[in-house]
């Protein structure tokens, strides 16, 4: 297993999470993401079976002991405009953005 | 004793026998909120003053008048010999996690301080639906990431009625805080590793973490979307099984909601426990933590005021009659942290980037060059630190290069936490266990900022409830009595899947069997 996050690595994380961290903030982040991956790295030491399967929830589902689904159609909802205000800047009912940036493809 | 210091049962019956109004109720509720809460939880709050750390500060908002006009609707089907619900005119607060329409509702945080849900969480549409009165919604630590409610964007955090000085644990803190000050009956909490177990531990409540999919999560505010539970906080097990019926179900807008039906959970709680099989595990007596400088994992027994309440409560279910079995195993307890900090970081990750500046919530004042900036400045003075944290490591650990060793293996040890609690509860197997009877927490509420700020230790707090979020079983945290210092100690009963009536029931008739002892009479340091 990778022994330690480096700063190289810290900072392309960063730009993928669309975060923009001050010196002290990273600092922090760093250092602990770091002191996590030190306890994690435990789960390295487990003896696991190649038939142990992945969980991805604790608790079976079966069709049979979940909700029926929805019936798959356009259900207007009741005041649009309601959902639209929550937005930090509209206008005439659209949400506004600045520039979204391009980049040409080679 | 006053209106708010009654049970949720006591009170509905002396509704329901024109005793008293669900509008005195909540006024006396509304009156202790003034006598000790203090300041309610705002961003840039600035210092603290002396008067600030003798108070709970368990809301973020209050809602009086929503509250009173609830109230006076139940009043008025009562007058006009209406069913007005079973939870009719008892007073609940909602941790700010769930949204309700035409609330603030905050998460904590900066990023969602100016959102106004449009919409109501199924847990609390079924509360409201029944009668009950919401007095307001309560604090939390930051989407709920941490145990101890201090990194809320909304200071000042919530502290613990028993002696302020200390952290009301988290991250429901503000919902046991609120129940053990009298501010209200009742709190709607979630659970991903312990979040309403363990603040009811340090608050001396109780607290149930339902199974995996018993009650919606829809209208919740995601962190963990395998792990969330809702569930109830209350200041007895009645209350809480009263608040459970009321929560629990099917709902369409949660796939992941189990379409079983619900059991009549009052109806059974005072059934004996006598043939009940309980196990105590020597897993769940130690905590296995690395060290800070070299990373090595050292184990140490629990302290001994926290094993000494455990061992009292089996003895006093054997008194019962209940049939104890020691030396259960459940060795991989030990690995519920470290698949933790894979799972859930994935999953929160995933879940935050929903957040940008566009839709709805914080965005930056500043004027962007571009969406690219707007994004990046909005998440970064709109995200606090754990927040943060958790994006940065769930996206490190899912990355395509890591994944194996990381994300997938942390899923497949999930497994195997999940088949020690399969092989103790097995009815075929060797332990039959009914119940696992544990410590809710390795500690005691711990004093404000001891912990805060080193996310390896603080999460470990969350090292006995954690396996249950990974079993997808539910459990419940009971006031097992006090230290020496008059900290509330946490006892945890954990059960296989659906068995929250069995859970209930257990608890009942420990409640019941220790109701005169001294402990039970003394109250929070802020009550006194």
């Amino acid at each position: 297993m990778s022994d330690s996050i480096d700063r190289e690595t810290f900072d392309h994380l960063v730009g993928l999470a669309a975060l923009e961290l001050d010196q002290q903030q990273a600092d922090y982040l760093l250092r602990e993401l770091n002191n996590q991956l030190k306890a994690i790295r435990e789960l390295a030491a487990i003896p696991l079976d190649e038939s142990v399967p992945a969980s991805l929830h604790g608790v079976d589902f079966t069709i049979a002991e979940s909700p029926a689904l929805r019936e798959d159609i356009w259900l207007p909802h009741q005041d649009p405009g309601e959902i639209i205000a929550q937005a930090p800047n509209t206008r005439e009912g659209y949400i506004v953005v600045p520039d979204i940036p391009h980049t040409t493809l080679e | 004793m006053e209106l708010c210091d009654l049970p949720a049962f006591e009170l509905s019956l002396l509704l329901r026998q024109k005793q008293i109004s669900a509008e005195e109720i909540t006024r006396a509720c509304l009156n202790r909120v003034d006598q000790v809460d203090g300041r309610s939880g705002a961003l840039d709050s600035g210092e603290l003053t002396a008067e600030d750390e003798q108070k709970v500060h368990a809301f973020i908002t209050v809602t009086r008048e929503r509250a009173l006009n609830q109230a006076r609707v139940v009043d008025k089907k009562l007058a006009d010999g209406e069913d007005p619900g079973l939870l009719a005119g008892i007073p609940f607060t909602s941790k700010d996690i769930f949204c309700v329409r035409g609330t603030p509702s905050t998460a904590a945080s900066r990023i969602l301080a100016n959102y106004t849900a449009p919409y109501t969480a199924t847990p609390v549409a079924r509360m409201e639906e029944a009668g009950a009165v919401m007095i307001g919604k309560v604090n939390l630590d930051e989407f709920t990431y941490g145990s101890s409610n201090e990194s809320s964007a909304f200071q000042p955090s919530p502290r613990n009625p028993w002696n302020p000085a200390h952290v009301p644990g988290g991250s429901s803190g503000g919902s046991t805080s609120s129940v053990a000050a009298g501010e209200a009956a009742l709190s709607l909490g979630t659970d991903t590793a312990g979040s309403i177990r363990q603040p009811a531990a340090f608050c001396g409540v109780v607290g149930v973490k339902p199974t995996y999919g018993r009650v919606s999560r829809y209208g919740l505010i995601a962190f963990g979307s395998s792990l969330d539970c809702p569930g109830p906080v209350a200041r007895n097990v009645v209350d809480a099984a009263l608040m459970l019926q009321t929560i629990a179900g099917a709902d369409r807008r949660d796939s992941t909601s189990a379409n079983k039906p619900v059991p009549d959970y009052l109806a059974m709680l005072e059934q004996p426990v006598k043939g009940l099989r309980v196990g105590l595990s020597p897993d769940y007596f130690r905590i296995a933590f690395p060290d800070a400088e070299t990373g090595e994992y050292r184990e140490r027994p629990l302290p001994t005021d926290i094993e000494a309440h455990v061992i009292k409560a089996a003895e006093v279910l054997a008194g019962l009659g209940a049939e104890i079995v020691e030396d259960v195993p459940m060795p991989n307890t030990r690995y519920g942290i470290p698949a933790y900090f894979v799972i859930s970081r994935v999953e929160a990750a995933s879940n935050l980037h929903r957040y940008d500046g566009v839709k709805y919530g914080y965005r930056t004042p500043q004027p962007p060059a571009d969406l690219t900036q707007l994004y990046r400045k909005s998440r970064n003075e709109g995200f606090g630190l754990q927040p943060k944290l958790r994006i940065l490591m769930g996206m490190y650990v899912s990355a395509a290069q890591y994944s194996a060793q990381y994300y997938q293996r942390a899923l497949r040890v999930r497994t195997l936490i999940r088949r020690d609690f399969e092989q103790a509860f097995d009815k075929n197997g060797k332990y039959k266990l009914d119940v696992l009877l544990t410590p809710t927490t390795p500690t005691t509420a711990f004093k404000i900022g001891a912990v805060y700020g080193d996310s390896v230790l603080m999460q470990y707090a969350d090292q006995l409830t954690v396996p249950a979020n990974h079993a997808g079983i539910p459990g419940i945290s009971l006031p097992g009595g006090l230290n020496q210092n008059r900290m509330p100690v946490g006892i945890q009963l954990l059960g296989p899947d659906f068995s929250e009536d069995v859970l209930l029931r257990v608890g009942r008739a420990y409640e019941l069997a220790t109701e005169t002892e001294d402990w039970r009479k003394i109250k929070p340091m802020v009550l006194r």
